[in-house]
């Protein structure tokens, strides 16, 4: 991995970091209505203008950081952990049990997988947990096929052999000595899911779902300005930049990330 | 193998078709449970505030929801099994009716987003193949990779705003002709542009090093003609999964784009659905963008093993 690419992943973590730093900032409050302040474009007194309540955009789109890039990496992580567990049983025990994971898998990617996410965020009662089960719901598939596919072909090496044949058993073969060499491959497929992730995320909250106003979430910020985009367009705009740069920052980051992987990645 | 490969690929076809049943009807048994573990009664929503018991009774009697789970599952199998969908709750018009109806809007948009991202994404991808190092190839790499960082609504409400507020040359939204396609396809291809040139350079760039590319130079064929007829030919095969699969998720997911333009395709009417809480108008929309979905990715598998003599579909004994 070069420095260069790991900037990107250090920018977004900045942002996330700055915005749980916020409550300790001079920033406008982000859910203050100021009725004498409404649509004002952006200038000195806010950098990123108000919207149709007065709010200041840009302390909201900090905010909206730690929502936003909160349940971003909480999703990975969970769709990680999940569907990493599901490959390594899949490839480890074969059979019977290889046989039900990868039907579950191939069931759970028959289905478009936006709208998957938005038929679990429908169910769920809408909030930040449901945007991140919605998402990793989703997500942990290809883990479990990635994860299956390494464990197959390190199952094979004569490493794993040595290990059985001096005895260690079948949870210390897999977690001691199988496991170590597949979490490279884990790690670069979480770093190309995050920036969909971010996407996905903002959809759900566009569309009404998951992350609720007034909270500041980026996509929904978008979603309540809509009607307002003639009179004040950066309400609209400068959400979606933020959206924007932080997927922009994690795809980068999981570009260097493939680059660093012998095994084909998508 | 060539001689056998037409009886192989129809078993296959066969195979996949036979799938296909039992993958729709656990479709049908996730989404129902799915929706009763849905909060909010639909019937409350369907009388209205001032509804005597007796009136939400009837209801209930009328769509079977005052039947034990098992029995309401079992009722709407055999609804699908008549080749129906039931009635929206709202509108009381056929499910089955209205998909029809907007299932070619879709469609319609699909295919323009595509004509609009395969001849560009393809470019772009060559570009960068054959430029390799330059500048330009910099550039379009930084491009493609912020055309799948871009979210879909937002890129959709920009465009609306700059063609159709400001500029005034096109309609915000509505489903019609080239005029109402245009902002909506555009929005759609933006990312499968991208896909689609990262995609074709790296498969352009893979077999730019193979054997025969250095046969048809020895040759003395013109590096133009090689990369068109030689190069590219050969390149094309992991594009045409790549145009499959977004096809597909078009078909099915266009969901967000749909419903900011006003699309009248299946994307909003689900959409639609969901927010009414129309059951039977959400298990239609699920069902059939699924069954889309799944078959565009068969297709695209039956495409692969014509274009791709490498990669022939075995039927286990080949």
């Amino acid at each position: 991995m070069t420095a260069k690419g790991k900037v990107y992943l250090y920018l977004v973590l900045f942002m996330f970091v700055l915005s749980l730093a916020a409550p300790f900032l001079p920033l406008h409050k982000p859910e203050t209505i100021d009725l004498d302040s409404l649509q004002k474009p952006p200038g000195f007194a806010h950098p990123f203008g108000t919207d149709h309540k007065g709010r200041d955009i840009f302390s909201r789109v900090i905010y909206g950081a730690k929502i936003s890039i909160g349940i971003a990496l909480t999703a990975a992580a969970a769709a990680c952990i999940i569907g990493s567990l599901a490959g390594l049983a899949a490839g480890y025990c074969g059979g019977m049990t290889d046989s039900v994971i990868t039907a579950v898998v191939d069931f759970t990617m028959s289905f478009p997988a936006l709208l998957l996410a938005i038929a679990i965020s429908v169910v769920l009662p809408p909030g930040i947990h449901s945007a991140m089960i919605a998402l990793s719901a989703t997500g942990w598939t290809s883990f479990a096929r990635l994860m299956r596919g390494k464990v197959l072909t390190v199952r094979g090496l004569s490493f794993v052999d040595a290990a059985r044949a001096a005895g260690c058993s079948d949870a210390r073969v897999l977690f001691i000595h199988i496991l170590p060499n597949c979490l490279r491959v884990a790690f670069v497929m979480m770093g190309i899911k995050l920036g969909g992730f971010i996407l996905a995320e903002a959809t759900l909250g566009f569309l009404g779902l998951g992350v609720q106003p007034p909270a500041p979430s980026w996509g929904a910020m978008i979603s309540s300005s809509r009607a307002y985009i003639l009179t004040a367009p950066w309400t609209v705009f400068f959400p979606g930049l933020m959206i924007t740069a932080t997927a922009f920052c994690f795809n980068l980051y999981a570009e260097k990330l493939k680059e660093t992987c012998d095994n084909r990645m998508p | 193998m060539s001689a056998c490969g037409g009886a192989t690929i129809r078993i296959y076809i066969l195979k996949r078709i036979l799938v296909l049943v039992p993958l729709l009807i656990s479709v049908t048994f996730v989404s129902f449970c799915l929706l009763k573990t849905l909060p909010g009664d639909p019937v409350y929503s369907m009388v209205g505030e001032r509804a005597t018991p007796e009136a939400i009774e009837s209801i209930r009697k009328e769509i079977g929801s005052d039947r034990d789970f098992m029995s309401q599952y079992a009722g709407y199998l055999g609804l699908l099994a008549g080749g129906n969908f039931g009635r929206s709750y709202y509108s009381n018009r056929d499910v089955l009716d209205d998909i029809a109806a907007k299932l070619p809007n879709t469609m319609k948009l699909a295919l323009a987003a595509m004509a609009i991202a395969i001849p560009c994404g393809l470019a772009a991808g060559m570009i960068m193949a054959y430029r390799r190092g330059s500048f330009i190839e910099r550039i379009a790499g930084m491009f493609t990779i912020g055309g799948v960082s871009l979210p879909v609504f937002w890129v959709g409400l920009m465009a609306m705003l700059v063609f159709s507020l400001e500029l005034r040359l096109l309609p915000p939204s509505g489903t019609g002709g080239f005029k109402f396609i245009a902002l909506p396809a555009l929005t759609l291809a933006v990312p499968a542009i991208s896909t689609l040139a990262r995609v074709a350079a790296a498969s352009i760039e893979e077999s730019m090093g193979l054997q025969f590319i250095r046969t048809a130079r020895a040759k003395g064929l013109s590096p133009l003609k090689i990369a068109i007829f030689h190069v590219t030919k050969n390149a094309l095969i992991p594009v045409v999964t790549i145009i499959g699969l977004e096809f597909g998720s078009y078909l099915s997911g266009a969901v967000v784009t749909e419903t900011i333009f006003g699309w009248d395709g299946i994307g909003r009417f689900a959409m639609q659905g969901i927010i009414m809480r129309d059951y039977p108008v959400i298990m239609g929309c699920i069902i059939t963008c699924t069954a889309v979905f799944v078959v565009m990715n068969m297709l695209t598998d039956i495409i692969y093993h014509y274009i791709d003599p490498r990669i022939r579909i075995h039927d286990g004994k080949g």
